[in-house]
C-alpha cells in the first residue's frame, strides 16, 4: 500500500492568488524515505502542511496512511509525526521536560515507546536537565526529533530538519533517519542540500511549486541528457568566465574545485577546447568526463 | 485530561522560568497598589484652599473650621471678586476656591438650603475631583451634626452618602482601578502573547497534529492565566487590607467571583487577538492600545465618567473593565450584595459570553 | 593579487565569556582581494571570531589590524572600511530595492551623485531594471541575497563579511552569487565568507577551519584535501569537526 498518495495538489496564497504549489502529484511506498528537493519558496513547507492536515489545498486530493486529508483529518493527526521548519521546541524546558510533554500531548509516556527513541536519545540524555534553548543545533535537532517519533508514528514529515546545521551533525541526522526506515516508518524529508538528495530512496526536484523531475537519485542522475565535464585550472575566476565566452559551450558553472561545463555536438572536439583554454592563460589546466551529480541534473533543469 | 494537567505544568514552567513574565505578574500588581495607594493619595495632602467668605457668620466659620482642621486642606481667607478669584487660580498655588455667600447661616436656618460654592482647577482633574469629594464630605458631615442637634429631619441622598468616606482615603477608589488594570494585563496580554508565541517557534503547529483537540490547546493555555490573575487578585486585597489600610466592605467570595467572570472575558479577548495576531509585538500592541487604553480611559477609575462627552459616555459602556470596575467598587467600598449589582453581572457575563463565542468560531484547527 | 598587502591581520586573538573560551587565540593573515573561507561547526567559535573582527566586540586579549586599523581603538573607522551581510540580516523589507539601496548609500557617507551612479551600476548587473521599484520582500530569495551583497559593496569597502550568505538558496542562483562574489574580489575587495557548502569551501582561495575556539587548519583547499589523503572538503570538515567536542 501507498503510504502518502498526493493527487493534482495546488495551493495559492493571498488575493494576488500566489501560487505555492502547483498541480503537484506523487505518491510515497511504505516505509520510504522519500525527499523533496529544492530551494527555499519552492513550496516544500506548503506540501508538508497540506499533507499534515494543516492546510487546505486549493484543489486536488491527498491521503496519508489511506486517510484523507481534509475528511480525516483526526485520524492522521492521530497517527502521524511532524517537525516544522521552525520548530524550536520549548526553549525555557529541559529535554525531559520537552520530551515528556509530548509523549504526554500525544497520549502516550516516554517509557512506552523508549525503543523507538533509544537510539538517538542515549546521545542527548547526559544533558536531559538541560533547557532546550542551551542545546547545540545538533542537539535540538536530536531532540525535535525524539519528540516527534515519541508516539511511534507510522510516517514522519520533517521539513527542513538539516537547515543550518553543520556537516557532521547533518550526516549524523541522515544516519538517524535510516535506522528509523528500518522500522518501517514512512518518512518524507525536505532539503536544500542537494549532496543530501543522493541519501534518499527517491526524491522530487521542485521548485517554484512545480516538480521538475520524480525519480530515484540513481535514475535522475542517469537521465542527465548532455556530457558532462569537469574542468580545473589555477585561476577559477578567469575559467568561469573562459568558459561563458567558449562559443561552443552550452552551460557551464562553478562545481567545487572544478568548474562544470556541457558542450553544443557533445564537444567532438576537445583538442580545439584545450587549445583555448591555454590561449586564455590559463594554468594547471585539468578535463575529464564526469557523471553528473543530482546538482548538475537539478541545474539542467532549471535552464 | 492527563494532557490538560501535562499542559497546565509546562504552562506554568514558562511563566515561572521568564524573569520578565513574572516581574510583569507579580511586580507590577504591588508597585501599582502601592503606587496609587501612596504616591497619589498624597496629591491632596495640604492643598491650598482659599476661602471667601461673605457671610461671616457662626455657621460659615463653624465649616471653615472643620475644612481647616483636615490634614487636606491649609486655608486661606481673602475677599475677593468673581474675577479676582479665577485670576488666583493661574496662579497654580491655590488648588479649590470656597464661597460662601451672605446670609449663609440664615439661609441654613430657616429654609434649610444653603448654598456654598467650590470652585477647583479642573485642569488636574483628579485632585479636583478629590477636593470637591473630601469638602462635601466634610460639609455633610457638619449638616449631619446640625441636624442632629436640632432634631429637623434631615434629607441626604444615598449616593452623597455613599461617597463618604470617613478615612478620606484616596486610595479606595484607586484599588478596584489597578485590578481591573492587572486583570486586564495579565489575562488579555499574557494569554495572547503566549499563544502566539507557540505559533512564532513552531510548536502550535505540532500541537494541532497531535491527537489534542485543538480547542483543548486554547484552553490548556489560558487556564494557568486564570489561576494566576486569581493569585494576583488575592494579592492586591491582601495589600490593601493589611498594607493600605482599606478593608473589603461586601462579601469576599462574592468579590471573587465577579472577578472570575471578569477574568474569563478578558481570557477571551486574549484568545480573540492570539487568534487574529501571528507575531508577539503586534499581539502585545493590540492587548496595550486596545485593551489596557480603553481600561483606563473609560472605565471610570482615572477620568470620571460623567464628565466626559457624551458620545465617549456611550462608548464607555462597551468596555468590560468599566463594569467590573463599578462591581467591584460597590462591594468593596459600599459593601453591596449582588442584589443590588445583578445588572451589572448580567452586562458582564453578556460580554464574557460574546467574546468566548465569537473567540471560539474564529478559532481555525488549520492554519491560515 | 596584491600578495603582500595584508588587510586582515588576527594575532592570538582571543574572546572570553566566564570560563568559556569562545574564541581560543586565533592567528592569521589575509590578503587583499582574498576569498576567505571561514569554516566550523555550529558553536566552534565562528560567529564570536566575526564579531570582533568587524569591531562589534572588543576581544579579551590578543590583537588585530582589520584594514590597517586598530581593532580596540579604531572600531569606527573599521566599520567605515568594511561590508557585512548575512542570511538573517538583509534589507529592509518593507522598502523598495532602489529604497535600500538610496538608503544603505547615505549611511555609507556616498554623495547623492555616487548614490545614483551606483543604483544605476547595480539594477543593470543585476538585471532588476523592471523590479527597481518593488518592495524588496517580494523577490525570491536568491534574487534578496544577490542584492543584500551588492549593497553591502555598495561603498566599495577594503573587506567584506559574509556570514552563511546562500542558505537555502537555488544551485542556479547561488552561483550567480559566487559570481559576484568573484568579481568583487577581482576588483580587489577581500572576501571573508562563511558557508556550510562544502563546495563552496572549494571556491575560496583559503580555508580555515575553526574546531573549539580554535583555528585548527589554515591552507589552501587543495592542500588541505593532500595532507588529510581524502578527495574531497566534506571528508576534511568530518574529520575536524568529528573531533568536536562542545557545541553552541
Amino acid at each position: 500500500m501507498e503510504a502518502v498518495v498526493v493527487r493534482n495538489i495546488t495551493k495559492t496564497y493571498g488575493k494576488e492568488k500566489t501560487v505555492a504549489v502547483d498541480n503537484v502529484s506523487f505518491s510515497v511506498g511504505k516505509g520510504e524515505i522519500f525527499g523533496l528537493i529544492g530551494p527555499d519558496g519552492a513550496g516544500k513547507t506548503s506540501i508538508f502542511r497540506v499533507l499534515t492536515t494543516l492546510l487546505l489545498a486549493d484543489s486536488g486530493t491527498a491521503s496519508v496512511d489511506g486517510f484523507d486529508v481534509v475528511k480525516d483529518f483526526k485520524s492522521i493527526r492521530n497517527t502521524v509525526g511532524y517537525m516544522p521548519g521552525k520548530f524550536s521546541l520549548y526553549k525555557d524546558l529541559t529535554i525531559e521536560e520537552n520530551l515528556n510533554f509530548f509523549a504526554t500531548v500525544f497520549g502516550t509516556t516516554v517509557e512506552a515507546n523508549y525503543d523507538l527513541i533509544k537510539d538517538i536519545y542515549v546521545q542527548i540524555e547526559p544533558f536531559k536537565k538541560r533547557r532546550a534553548g542551551k542545546l547545540s543545533g545538533g542537539m535540538k535537532q536530536k531532540l525535535a526529533l525524539c519528540c516527534a517519533l515519541i508516539h511511534k508514528p507510522t510516517t514522519l514529515f520533517l521539513d527542513e530538519p538539516t537547515t543550518g546545521v553543520d556537516p557532521v551533525s547533518r550526516k549524523e541526522f541522515w544516519e538517524m533517519l535510516k535506522r528509523l526506515k528500518e522500522q518501517n516508518i514512512t518518512i518524507i524529508v525536505s532539503t536544500p542540500y542537494m549532496d543530501e538528495a543522493s541519501l534518499c530512496d527517491r526524491i522530487a526536484l521542485i521548485q517554484g511549486g512545480k516538480i521538475l523531475s520524480i525519480d530515484t537519485p540513481a535514475n535522475i542522475v542517469k537521465a542527465y541528457p548532455e556530457k558532462l565535464y569537469a574542468i580545473k585550472a589555477n585561476e577559477m575566476y578567469p575559467l568561469l568566465k573562459s568558459l561563458k565566452d567558449y562559443p561552443g559551450t552550452l552551460n557551464s558553472y562553478a562545481f567545487g574545485e572544478y568548474a562544470h561545463a556541457t558542450f553544443k555536438d557533445q564537444m567532438r572536439n576537445l583538442e580545439d577546447f584545450e587549445r583555448y583554454l591555454s590561449d586564455k592563460q590559463l594554468t594547471g589546466i585539468d578535463i575529464k568526463r564526469i557523471e553528473a551529480t543530482i546538482e548538475d541534473s537539478f541545474i539542467n533543469l532549471l535552464n | 485530561m492527563k494532557q490538560f494537567i501535562s499542559f497546565v505544568r509546562k504552562e506554568f514552567y514558562h511563566v515561572l522560568r521568564d524573569r520578565r513574565t513574572l516581574l510583569i505578574l507579580f511586580g507590577m500588581p504591588i508597585a501599582q497598589i502601592l503606587l496609587f495607594g501612596f504616591a497619589l493619595t498624597n496629591e491632596v495632602k495640604d492643598s491650598e484652599i482659599l476661602v471667601v467668605d461673605y457671610a461671616k457668620d457662626a455657621a460659615s466659620q463653624q465649616v471653615i473650621t472643620r475644612i481647616g482642621a483636615s490634614r487636606y486642606f491649609k486655608i486661606r481667607k481673602a475677599a475677593l471678586t468673581h474675577k479676582e478669584i479665577l485670576a488666583t487660580f493661574q496662579t497654580g498655588k491655590i488648588k479649590a476656591v470656597l464661597v460662601f455667600p451672605a446670609n449663609f447661616n440664615e439661609d441654613l436656618l430657616r429654609s434649610n438650603k444653603a448654598q456654598i460654592q467650590i470652585i477647583t482647577d479642573a485642569i488636574d482633574i483628579n485632585t479636583a475631583n478629590m477636593i470637591t469629594n473630601y469638602m462635601s464630605a466634610i460639609i455633610l458631615d457638619y449638616q449631619n451634626q446640625i441636624s442632629e442637634n436640632l432634631k429637623i429631619p434631615y434629607q441626604i441622598t444615598a449616593e452623597t452618602r455613599m461617597l463618604y468616606n470617613p478615612q478620606l482615603k484616596g486610595a479606595h477608589g484607586f484599588v478596584p482601578g489597578v485590578m481591573a488594570l492587572v486583570l486586564m494585563l495579565v489575562s488579555v496580554m499574557m494569554t495572547a502573547i503566549s499563544i502566539v508565541k507557540e505559533k512564532e517557534t513552531g510548536t502550535m503547529e505540532i500541537l494541532l497534529v497531535s491527537p489534542f483537540k485543538p480547542v483543548m490547546v486554547i484552553f490548556a493555555k489560558a487556564f494557568p492565566y486564570l489561576i494566576l490573575s486569581l493569585v494576583n487578585v488575592t494579592a492586591i486585597l491582601l495589600l490593601s487590607v493589611f498594607v493600605l489600610d482599606l478593608p473589603v466592605k461586601g462579601s469576599v467570595p462574592l468579590l471573587f467571583a465577579e472577578s472570575t467572570l471578569f477574568i474569563i472575558t478578558c481570557l477571551a479577548l486574549g484568545i480573540f487577538i492570539s487568534i487574529k495576531t501571528d507575531s508577539q509585538q503586534v499581539a502585545m500592541l493590540i492587548s496595550l492600545m486596545g485593551m489596557l487604553l480603553p481600561t483606563m480611559m473609560f472605565s471610570g477609575f482615572l477620568f470620571p465618567i460623567e464628565n466626559m462627552p457624551l458620545a465617549l459616555q456611550i462608548i464607555s459602556n462597551i468596555v468590560p473593565s468599566k463594569w467590573y470596575y463599578i462591581i467591584v467598587k460597590s462591594i468593596m467600598i459600599k459593601g453591596l450584595g449582588i442584589s443590588a449589582l445583578w445588572k451589572e453581572t448580567l452586562i458582564l457575563l453578556g460580554m464574557t459570553l460574546f467574546l468566548l463565542g465569537v473567540s471560539l468560531k474564529s478559532f481555525k484547527i488549520r492554519l491560515q | 593579487m596584491a600578495a603582500d598587502e595584508k588587510v586582515i591581520v588576527a594575532d592570538k586573538l582571543t574572546k572570553r565569556f566566564g570560563d568559556f573560551i569562545a574564541t581560543n587565540e586565533i592567528t592569521f593573515e589575509v590578503s587583499k582581494g582574498e576569498i576567505f573561507g571561514f569554516l566550523g561547526a555550529n558553536g566552534a567559535g565562528k560567529t564570536t571570531a566575526m564579531r570582533m573582527l568587524c569591531g562589534l566586540s572588543a576581544p579579551t586579549s590578543g590583537n588585530a589590524q582589520i584594514a590597517g586599523y586598530d581593532i580596540y581603538s579604531q572600531t569606527e573607522l573599521i566599520k567605515k572600511n568594511i561590508g557585512y551581510m548575512s542570511q538573517k540580516f538583509s534589507l529592509y523589507e518593507n522598502l523598495t530595492i532602489l529604497e535600500n539601496i538610496e538608503f544603505f548609500g547615505g549611511i555609507y557617507g556616498l554623495t547623492d551623485q555616487q548614490i545614483k551612479v551606483k543604483t544605476e551600476e547595480l539594477v543593470n548587473r543585476l538585471g532588476l531594471k523592471s523590479e527597481a521599484k518593488k518592495l524588496v520582500g517580494s523577490l525570491p530569495l536568491g534574487w534578496k541575497q544577490k542584492l543584500s551583497f551588492s549593497v553591502a559593496v555598495l561603498h566599495e569597502p577594503k573587506i567584506v563579511f559574509l556570514d552563511e550568505p546562500t542558505g537555502g538558496v537555488d544551485p542556479v542562483t547561488r552561483r550567480q552569487f559566487w559570481d559576484l562574489i568573484y568579481e568583487a574580489a577581482d576588483r580587489g575587495i577581500t572576501i571573508f565568507v562563511t558557508t556550510h557548502y562544502m563546495d563552496e569551501a572549494e571556491y575560496c582561495n583559503r580555508i580555515s577551519i575553526m574546531v573549539d575556539g580554535r583555528l585548527e587548519v589554515l591552507d589552501t583547499p587543495a592542500n588541505l584535501k593532500r595532507s588529510f589523503g581524502v578527495g574531497t572538503m566534506d571528508e576534511v570538515f568530518y574529520q575536524l569537526a568529528r573531533s568536536a567536542k562542545r557545541g553552541d
